[in-house]
């Protein structure tokens, strides 16, 4: 067998789909099949078919492979070839295998190191036309990782290390000949190569996140081995590997992963593919298996990237802003001689082609001309990727960084979207020009990624979760910090105390919109045919002008990552929701996004609430239920989700709030949209002396605040927005049995309350208001269950909010009705008590068929003792007409019967 | 001065030194060097400035400074932080320092060593720098004449105009009606040749505007468009994290204006095959315009400004400059009693306006609390009348008064057309500047009697929102297409409108007008005869510092002020509101520094009570 420096492989121009690298075993392969396959399936390249040979070493644990490739009509290949130890015996394969031999066929091939096992699936090695075994499944070049510099590998002594040979029964002979060493690196091949396949076979992970599950997934048994399983079935030959799993099995090796990418991710590759092969021996794939590490643990923000990160594998998250349109990339020039047709094929080498002046067939001198269309391109996009805002300092502008995308990366974002990309980070200097001894000293800097992971896959998917989206990683010190910060008695009051610690006390109100930001238990009985359940909780904050509830809102605003804040004053229902414009430049129409849309998962602030239109809150209707907004405008037709609570505050009608009138008096809301919030509070001015007292002692102490109190309450609040996405992120409570109980007992109460006198004081949706507040208030504690204790919080908080907004002034007592039906029990029932006065009146006219309605109307005042609108009258009369005793005409009333 | 010229004129010859001598971890010494150069703040002023001379008359990589606003911040690049070169001759290489310039530079004989492997890459930031939005003619001239640095024009006149001749109409005609008062400050103004400079603005103003619209000039992305001087690069190479947008600086650092670095496409064109230009090209354009344009600075020392007041030491609370602002706070009496009267002569004889007005001119955000920006002070001064020349009077006056100020009538077409906020665009990949992108203490003169009843389109309704959340929550949004950010800032706007503002404020006081209207002229030019140069330069000192000064209120005033706040509410709860008791401290504090006590009394806590009373009077009399 040759040294291992024989090229294993020769290149394959063109075609590469259909042009079957064959199984070069010295036994089965024939010359005479083999060219009469190559030309069935690749024609147009009739020179190429002496090269796709490959010399592979027989796998001596499969089964020989002669008699299936045999059988098969094309012929499948399961060799998982190593790098070749084995020399091709007869003078066929080793014409294939020697860069000389291949040569004559294909001139011109240009210095790269054939040399190196790593030639292996990179652009420098021009296409491998094989891969190990695999009959049917061609090389694809890896555009992303290519190298600038050649590889050069060199040899470190030539004993064998037999200590790792055993391991893997796949790669047993790889140690066999002296050992390779990445010029400049301390990457051993055949190390690295088992070392991974061993990774492959046996690491297993217990705690898969959720995007990175499969179907029918088995987490007891090694998880890659699924993956390639996987890959065998559905056929997108990716293997997508979290470097968080490598650096647990193999730390040594990860480092080298992330120092070497472009070197060792070849390696990877290869010991894949091996490993693929020889397990799925007759799968065809569209190509070789190619190896995208994620995850790297030098996950950095872009402002840390700095030049010691060039050419080493990092990921970064961020925003894609622009795309570009599709480039596509020559990577092998064509050239054809003028004179005697001869034709050559130069590989891109760092941007350039090295045209060939000399003709070696006919002695000619730049007679060489490009042919384009026999070109070979790839596909290449540049993309902009910007910070996330989250990571922007406050007071700086986003830095951006340029990413290539490379092949099938091509066009797997969009705009908008935010990623995590792993890649390797590149700086390419600006070229000297040639007549200048000076050069210019910048390097142009961009990322060519190997992995995307999107971070809001899922939010367009309708069974979404919240702990999919927005993946937030915390360090282990914060989550424990967070784990012991719930575990504090007072919690619940610490972080009610947390919220806009500028306003004084309203410690319910506070409460509130705690329980609002933790949001209940998102329910999905879809399956079961029962809908979904909306998990998002509406609060209404109303009072007195000048009583902070701005203040509140923007407080609110600034802590949420999504949150939207606008003015009913100044929102029309185009504004929440979303409308068309028209791109002038392209004349493109364009889907905007309103502030309801915006803020799908979030908090949609709206000040000024009983200033919006009619039109404009109707919109909220559906929102605030089914948490779905419809649009049917300029042709497009279309649902969008709009899962975000609503936190308003409302002034009341006449400046301030009469104490004798109800909520839906003083501030004019539809009763309809009232009952959807699940906490309404009042804010009113308290007038007390005690009060004013401590309130004093908290204003003037805002004035003199030293800034470290300030870089203190800095802290606070993103500690609590780590604790807020935290909870949302992990902890997704269910109701325990005595907390059903406990539920049904309560909203049993609730209807005893009202049932004395013939109301009803609750409806279902009080009792799914209540779930939602227990739910949210288990998730605050970092609870999985819902207890009882939560339950009681909820209906105290609830019944604490009702007190305030669904007291019928009349009565001073609690009534829902005003809520649910927008009057109140006692007022419909002096509503009653008036038409019954009424009629009473008509009767004692005797037989008179009509009546005067002013005539009627004084006389009925004269009746009663209590003062007798004249809506109050209308009503009455309106309730005696529908038990048809009456007829009303104009001025007249008709009496029936 | 022996040596002098040496680092002023070329300072790379000394930052290469000091790179052979220190090898690769020179840097600290070289910020040592120059730091112990420029310690005399004097030895400053002999440093050529950007911003009052032409770019023609500096050497390149020369020693310059620049008093500039940062605008933007551009990705970090990487560059040579050291090179190899060769000599073609000998055959012997040598180590060069490539901080501090653009260009990688050796000598004709000399080739540069791309791949050796002692090269080292580094990388620096890059700040897209404006001259200051809303600087004071009456600042500007006054660092140029404090200026010593020794630059030769090549001729004179022809500079004077082109600085001159680009600013726009507007800004002329208030130069010629406060001619008066112009010419008092350049009178003032140690340096001679100031005065001719003035006289002469008025006629070479037809030709800038030409030359403006000749030129098919980039964009230099100014927040305000009359804005003139130059736009810079300004690369640093340290502390990157330490700058924010709209930070005020002034950096003294090499100038680089070398022609080779507007080039880019040309060369980019070479290698086109691996690197699609079409998405960089006008990013390419904005990122390196041609350096005549727009020059480079590598920055070798920055010193963070708190204000642009040249009357004022650059740190006030610095020991050494405690005589200093004990002296002015004696005088602060005097002097306020000195600008009250002035006040009063423009606002009418309104008394109670001018103290509201004094109180406004001195505030300042000092601290936020969530989401609350403590000291803000947003007048609305009602009452004005419509249609004279009022507003712009006034207008003059504050610019005279104070360093940076802009005045934005808010006509229909001005909220319809101009931006207010800032906006990412992402094609350029740079934030497109926005009236409102200010830096801060800028006082914004908004005149709403110029607005008409009309129509506002969706920007004009945008921009009106970016006014409220400027004066509410001292923020301005900028847009950053997928996502809004919310940057504070701390602007001073005031509102001049006949009835109440449409726009929130915080203090609405109606004018009443003790002189007849007709008056206006003359007071206004009895204003000028009024301000003397001395005493507009003590009052501007006095303005200056004031606003910078630290307050507190002691334990006992705290404890009194409780008392009266619950003793006010049992009288009536409604007249004494959270709201009315912030803007009392606010107001008090105001008070307070304006007679230069930075400590809360009594007595001034009462005279605020009486003025928020007062106030509170002739609102609820209208």
């Amino acid at each position: 067998m040759s040294s291992p420096t024989t090229p294993r492989s020769t290149r394959s121009k063109r075609g590469r789909d259909s042009e079957a690298s064959s199984p070069a075993s010295s036994k089965s392969a024939t010359p005479s099949r083999r060219s009469a396959r190559g030309t069935g399936s690749n024609p147009t390249t009739p020179s190429r078919r002496s090269t796709r040979g490959t010399p592979a070493k027989e796998d001596i644990v499969s089964s020989p492979p002669s008699q299936r490739r045999r059988v098969d009509t094309s012929p499948l290949a399961q060799m998982p070839t190593s790098p070749p130890t084995g020399a091709p015996k007869d003078l066929d394969t080793s014409l294939f295998s020697s860069p000389g031999a291949s040569n004559k066929g294909a001139t011109g091939t240009s210095d790269i190191d054939l040399s190196s096992p790593l030639n292996y699936g990179t652009p420098s090695s021009r296409g491998t036309p094989r891969t190990p075994g695999g009959g049917g499944t061609p090389i694809r070049p890896r555009s992303d990782i290519r190298s600038d510099r050649k590889l050069r590998t060199v040899p470190v002594g030539s004993d064998n290390l037999d200590a790792s040979k055993a391991t893997s029964e796949v790669s047993s002979e790889v140690n066999a000949g002296p050992q390779l060493v990445i010029w400049g690196t301390d990457v051993v091949v055949s190390h690295c190569k088992e070392k991974f396949a061993q990774f492959v076979q046996r690491f297993i992970d217990h705690e898969v996140a959720e995007d990175e599950r499969m179907e029918g997934m088995d987490i007891e048994e090694p998880y890659y081995l699924q993956k390639l399983e996987e890959i065998s079935l559905i056929g997108e030959p990716y293997l997508n590997f979290n470097c968080e799993h490598l650096r647990q099995f193999d730390p040594d090796l990860y480092r080298q992963l992330v120092c070497y990418p472009q070197e060792v991710i070849p390696t990877f590759d290869m010991a894949v593919n091996e490993l693929f092969f020889s397990r799925h021996q007759d799968v065809q794939l569209p190509h070789q298996i190619q190896v995208r590490p994620y995850n790297c643990e030098r996950t950095k923000n872009m402002r840390s990237l700095n030049p010691e990160d060039i050419d080493q594998l990092i990921t970064i998250s961020g925003m894609v802003i622009r795309t570009s349109t599709l480039m596509p990339e020559m990577r092998e020039a064509f050239f054809k001689c003028y004179v005697c047709q001869n034709t050559v094929s130069v590989e891109i080498d760092r941007g350039r082609i090295a045209e060939p002046t000399l003709c070696q067939n006919c002695n000619t001198n730049h007679s060489f001309g490009l042919v384009h269309n026999r070109s070979q391109f790839t596909d290449k996009q540049q993309v902009k990727l910007q910070e996330s805002p989250e990571d922007m300092p406050p007071g700086q502008t986003p830095h951006t960084v340029s990413v290539y995308a490379h092949s099938d990366l091509v066009d797997k974002v969009s705009p908008g979207d935010r990623i995590t990309i792993t890649g390797i980070y590149r700086a390419t200097p600006l070229r000297a020009n040639p007549r200048q001894s000076n050069v210019k000293s910048v390097y142009r800097t961009h990322i060519d990624v190997v992995h995307y992971r999107k971070m809001d896959v899922h939010r367009l998917r309708q069974e979404s979760n919240e702990e999919e989206e927005n993946v937030v990683r915390y360090t282990e010190e914060r989550v424990k910090e967070l784990q012991e910060l719930s575990k504090k008695p007072d919690i619940y009051e610490r972080l009610a105390h947390a919220i806009a610690p500028s306003i004084y006390e309203n410690e319910d109100i506070k409460k509130g919109i705690l329980l609002q930001l933790f949001g209940g238990t998102r329910k999905d009985f879809t399956n079961s045919g029962r809908g979904k359940f909306r998990s998002e909780l509406n609060v209404l904050l109303c009072g007195d002008p000048g009583t902070s509830k701005s203040q509140l809102l923007q407080y609110v605003h600034n802590l949420v990552p999504r949150g939207t804040y606008t003015s009913g004053k100044g929102s029309s229902a185009v504004g929440l929701t979303a409308y068309i414009t028209k791109d002038p430049e392209t004349n493109q129409l364009v889907l905007q996004t309103g502030a309801l849309v915006l803020s799908d998962n979030g908090v949609c602030c709206i000040d000024e609430f009983d200033k919006m239109n009619d039109s404009t809150r109707s919109v909220l209707h559906e929102v605030m239920e089914q948490q779905t907004l419809s649009i049917a405008k300029a042709g497009i037709i279309c649902s969008l989700n709009a899962r975000t609570s609503v936190l308003a505050a409302a002034n009341p009608v006449e400046s301030q709030w009469n104490k004798n009138k109800t909520i839906i008096e003083n501030i004019m809301l539809p009763h309809t949209l009232l009952s959807r919030f699940d906490l309404i509070f009042l804010i009113l001015d308290p007038q007390d002396e005690l009060f004013d007292r401590r309130l004093a002692n908290h204003l003037v102490s805002l004035y003199y605040q030293s800034a470290e109190q300030q870089e203190e309450e800095f802290i606070q609040m993103s500690l609590l927005r780590d604790y807020l996405s935290y909870a949302k992120q992990y902890i997704h409570p269910t109701i325990s049995e005595d907390a059903g109980q406990a539920f049904i007992q309560a909203y049993v109460d609730m209807r005893k309350i009202g049932s004395g006198r013939g109301q009803v004081s609750a409806y279902p949706r009080q009792l799914e208001s209540l779930i939602r507040l227990a739910e949210a208030h288990a998730r605050m504690r970092f609870s999985q269950v819902v207890e009882v204790s939560d339950v009681e919080e909820a209906r105290r908080l609830h019944r604490e909010a009702l007190k305030q907004a669904a007291v019928d002034p009349s009565t001073g007592k609690i009534d829902i009705s005003i809520l649910t039906t927008g009057i109140s029990g006692a007022a419909r029932k002096r509503r009653a008590e008036l038409a019954q006065t009424v009629k009473k009146l008509i009767q004692e006219k005797g037989k008179v068929p009509t009546l005067k309605y002013s005539k009627m109307f004084d006389e009925t005042r004269e009746r009663s003792d209590a003062l007798i609108t004249k809506e109050m009258f209308n009503e009455a009369l309106q309730d005696l007409q529908d038990d048809s005793y009456i007829l009303r005409t104009g001025n007249v009333i008709r009496i029936l019967e | 001065m022996p040596g002098l010229d040496d680092w002023l004129n070329s300072p790379l010859d000394i930052i290469q030194g000091l790179y052979s001598h220190h090898g690769q971890d020179f840097s600290p010494k070289v910020k040592e060097y120059f730091e112990k150069r420029l310690s005399d703040r004097n030895a400053l002023s002999w440093v050529p400035s950007l911003n009052d001379t032409p770019l023609h008359d500096l050497k390149p990589n020369s020693l310059v400074k620049f008093r500039c606003m940062i605008q933007d911040m551009f990705d970090p690049e990487f560059f040579l932080s050291a090179y190899e070169t060769v000599d073609t001759k000998t055959g012997e290489s040598f180590m060069k320092n490539g901080q501090y310039k653009d260009i990688a530079q050796c000598l004709p004989h000399q080739k540069i060593n791309l791949d050796s492997p002692r090269n080292v890459t580094g990388d620096r930031q890059t700040l897209y720098c404006v001259p200051i939005p809303g600087e004071a003619q009456w600042c500007k001239e006054s660092f140029h004449s404090a200026s010593r640095a020794k630059v030769v024009p090549s001729s004179s006149s022809k500079q004077v105009r082109c600085k001159r001749g680009l600013e726009d109409d507007e800004q002329d005609m208030e130069v010629r009606s406060s001619e008066a008062m112009d010419v008092a400050a350049a009178a003032a103004a140690t340096s001679s040749g100031l005065q001719p400079d003035s006289a002469e603005a008025k006629r070479p103003r037809t030709d800038g505007v030409e030359a403006q619209l000749n030129s098919p000039s980039i964009n230099l992305n100014f927040p305000l468009s009359e804005e003139t001087g130059p736009a810079c690069l300004v690369k640093i190479y340290e502390n990157g994290d330490s700058y924010k947008v709209n930070d005020i600086v002034e950096f003294v650092g090499v100038l680089s204006i070398d022609p080779a670095m507007a080039n880019f496409k040309e060369e980019s064109s070479e290698h086109a095959l691996l690197q699609d230009q079409a998405m960089d090209m006008e990013e390419e354009s904005v990122h390196h315009p041609p350096p005549s344009l727009v020059p480079r600075l590598h920055a070798i020392t920055a010193y963070r400004l708190q204000h642009c007041n040249p009357h004022l030491p650059v740190e006030i609370e610095d020991v050494t400059n405690k005589d200093f602002v004990s002296s002015v706070l004696q005088e602060a009496q005097s002097l306020r009693s000195h600008i009250v009267s002035v006040l009063e002569l423009a606002l009418f004889g309104d008394a109670l306006a001018v103290e509201y007005l004094l109180c406004h001119l001195i505030s300042s955000v000092y601290a936020r609390r969530d989401v609350v920006a403590l000291g803000k002070f947003c007048l609305n001064l009602s009452g004005c009348p419509r249609s004279s020349s009022f507003p712009q009077s006034l207008y003059q006056l504050i610019q005279e008064l104070t360093t940076k100020s802009y005045m934005l009538p808010m006509s229909l077409e001005n909220m319809n057309t101009l931006s207010f906020s800032p906006k990412k665009d992402y094609t350029a990949n740079r934030l497109n500047s926005g009236i409102l992108q200010l830096a801060e203490r800028t006082h914004l003169f908004l005149d709403e009697t110029a607005l008409e009843p009309g129509q506002l389109d969706a920007n004009g309704v945008k921009n009106l929102t970016a006014l409220g959340n400027v004066i509410n929550w001292q923020k301005v949004e900028y847009d950053f297409n997928f996502h809004h950010q919310d940057f504070h800032c701390n602007i001073i706007p005031i509102i001049l409108s006949e009835g109440k503002s449409l726009l929130p404020s915080d203090c609405h006081v109606p004018l009443q007008l003790v002189t007849p209207l007709d008056k206006i002229e003359e007071s206004f030019s009895a204003i000028g005869s009024y301000l003397t140069p001395a005493l507009l330069t003590k009052i501007r000192t006095y303005l200056g510092l004031v606003q910078l000064l630290n307050y507190s209120i002691a334990e006992d005033v705290q404890k009194s002020l409780e008392e009266d706040f619950v003793s006010m509410r049992r009288q009536d709860a409604n007249a004494m509101k959270v709201d009315d008791f912030h803007s009392l401290l606010v107001l008090a504090r105001l008070l307070s520094l304006s007679y230069g006590q930075t400590e809360l009394t009594r007595a001034m806590w009462n005279k605020a009570k009486t003025l928020e009373q007062e106030r509170k009077c002739r609102l609820s009399a209208q």
